[in-house]
């Protein structure tokens, strides 16, 4: 499995740390305990299929990335900067 | 057919023609008192013991595939109970109880071997973490015994004791752990759970779970809708998808394990032996090749395989801890997909929807688990309370935070436990 680095381009998915699904980036906002918060903890969609997820590219830039996926052919489909998708409202 | 030594002998005596099947194929009937999704060890174990324990016999198991071609059929088989937590210490501790009754059980031979397992550690803070969890399992009445330097060297003569970067302090020794033959469990539940009249429907794939007034009602599967009362979700790996189709998120994200085994090769390794710091463990089996795994590949996957550097990572840490490895030939290796819980325990308890309960969150310790989940969730569905072994492995755990159990304390990122 190789991962496109968008500043380091495509690298062996050995360089990188998987953290889990993408939901990382949606924060509750509130910090009292909620349903909100247990979900962005604990439940997952767990996809068979396209998926996004946070992978470390630990070994290279040192950036977080936002891994588009296939959890059934392992197929790599793209990969931003968590930062810009962020930024961009996810 | 009741199995016996006699029934070998006169077999083998006449052509081995009077087997009879070991369970029949029926057709799906319109409507059971229970229908249990998922064929697998979990599955198969609450149908017997519905059967079996609480006299529910208008069961159907169906499976998608085939009985034990899910994770059943492709794990290590190792069984133990030297698990730390309360809540999980006693589900263990009395699973491990049923294993040995279970041949006697069933009638039927699951080769159920307790050759003991070793848990190495290579540091005095190690160490006292293998005195604490012996401690712990011998007060939940199992059998633990802290190893030194000497006694790990006179069992285990041919590990690299002196290796540099992890010299071998000794061991953690269960001697009441062990292995068995893991799809003769399936087939041994099957067997028993057909015979009082269980109907087990392979090749039949549930694709929706229908409801009424927050009551289960029955599910949709590619060979037409069956109505029942009450049903459960026993999935394994699969559990995200099938929770789905009642509107359910579970705290579950589904990694692949990998396992390998070489070419048979004469009695070499009488134990089980683990090796933490590398990932690795390895017993051999009753054919003799050498089984052994290590850690997830660690990305979420469906598929029932692993990638190569999982495979290179767990083959160093076998030359690491045991040169001779290098000398056998790798004849397969296989992954299986793992239910890996928020907290690295288990779930079985009732959902949101009346009659509909689910058993998932096995993470890679979910055969040995097969007699005392079954058992316990055909209480649970039986009587409507849970089972006093299972009473912590909560649903709502999560959202309450009361009784998390994070064996090693590793936090809420699954693929960790
Ligand atoms: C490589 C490897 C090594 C392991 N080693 C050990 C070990 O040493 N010790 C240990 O205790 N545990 C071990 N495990 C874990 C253990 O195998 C599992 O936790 C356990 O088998 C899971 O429960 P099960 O047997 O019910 O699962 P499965 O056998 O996977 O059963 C689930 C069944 O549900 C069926 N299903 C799914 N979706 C549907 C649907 N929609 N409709 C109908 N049927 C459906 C599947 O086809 C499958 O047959 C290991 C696992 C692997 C992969
Ligand atoms: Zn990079």
């Amino acid at each position: 499995m190789r991962i496109p680095c968008p500043l380091c381009g495509d690298r062996d998915h050995r360089e990188f740390t998987y953290k889990g699904a993408a939901v990382a980036l949606d924060r509750p906002g509130n910090s009292d305990w909620s349903d909100d918060w247990d979900s962005y903890i604990h439940l997952r969609d767990n996809p068979a299929g396209d998926t996004d997820e946070m992978w470390w590219h630990g070994a290279g830039c040192g950036g977080w990335l936002v891994v588009t996926r296939n959890t059934v052919t392992h197929e790599v489909k793209a990969a931003r900067m968590a930062a810009d998708v962020k930024g961009a409202g996810a | 057919m009741r199995y016996s030594g006699w029934q070998v002998f006169k077999q083998g005596l006449t052509g081995n023609k009077g087997w009879s099947k070991a369970w029949r194929s029926p057709e799906p009937k319109p409507e059971y008192d229970i229908i249990i999704i998922g064929g697998g060890g979990h599955g198969l174990a609450t149908a017997y013991y519905l059967a079996a324990k609480h006299g529910l016999t208008n069961v159907a198991v169906v499976e998608k595939g085939y009985l034990g071609g899910g994770n059943i059929g492709r794990n290590t088989t190792i069984v133990r109970a030297n698990y730390f937590l309360p809540g999980n210490s006693e589900f263990y501790s009395h699973s491990l109880k049923l294993w040995e009754g279970l041949e006697a059980e069933l009638n039927y031979n699951v080769m159920h071997s307790q050759r003991g397992i070793i848990n190495l550690f290579h540091s005095d803070g190690q160490r006292d973490a293998a005195a604490r969890r012996g401690n712990a399992m011998i007060n939940q009445g199992d059998d633990a015994i802290l190893l030194g330097r000497d006694e790990v060297r006179k069992m285990l003569p041919y590990l690299d004791h002196d290796n540099g970067r992890f010299p071998i302090f000794g061991g953690l020794y269960h001697p009441r752990g062990g292995t068995a033959r893991h799809d003769a469990v399936a087939w041994g539940y099957a067997r028993g759970a057909d015979s009082r009249g269980v109907d087990l429907i392979q090749q039949c794939e549930v694709t929706g779970i229908d409801s009424e007034n927050g009551k289960v009602t029955g599910v949709q599967t590619t060979r037409g809708p069956i109505r029942a009362k009450k049903v459960a979700m026993v999935a394994a790996g699969r559990s995200s998808q099938v929770a789905a189709m009642a509107g359910m998120r579970l705290p579950i994200e589904s990694h692949v394990l990998q396992a390998f085994v070489t070419e048979g090769l004469k009695p070499v390794i009488d134990n089980v032996v683990t090796f933490g710091m590398g990932h690795f463990y390895i017993s051999q089996s009753d054919k003799g090749g050498l089984v052994f795994g290590g850690d997830l590949d660690m990305y979420a996957s469906y598929a029932a395989r692993g990638n190569l550097p999982t495979a290179e990572h767990v083959m160093e840490a076998g030359m690491t801890l045991m040169p001779m490895l290098g000398k056998a030939k790798l004849l397969r290796s296989w992954g299986g997909i793992m239910d890996m819980s928020a907290d690295g325990s288990p779930i079985i308890d009732k959902t949101h929807i009346d009659g509909l309960f689910v058993n998932c969150g096995w993470n890679y310790g979910g055969f040995k688990a097969v007699p005392a989940s079954g058992y316990a969730l055909a209480h649970l569905m039986a009587n409507d309370v849970p089972h006093e072994t299972a009473e912590a492995f909560r649903l709502d755990r999560f959202n309450t935070g009361h009784g998390i159990m994070d064996e090693e304390g590793r936090g809420a990122q699954h693929n960790l436990h």
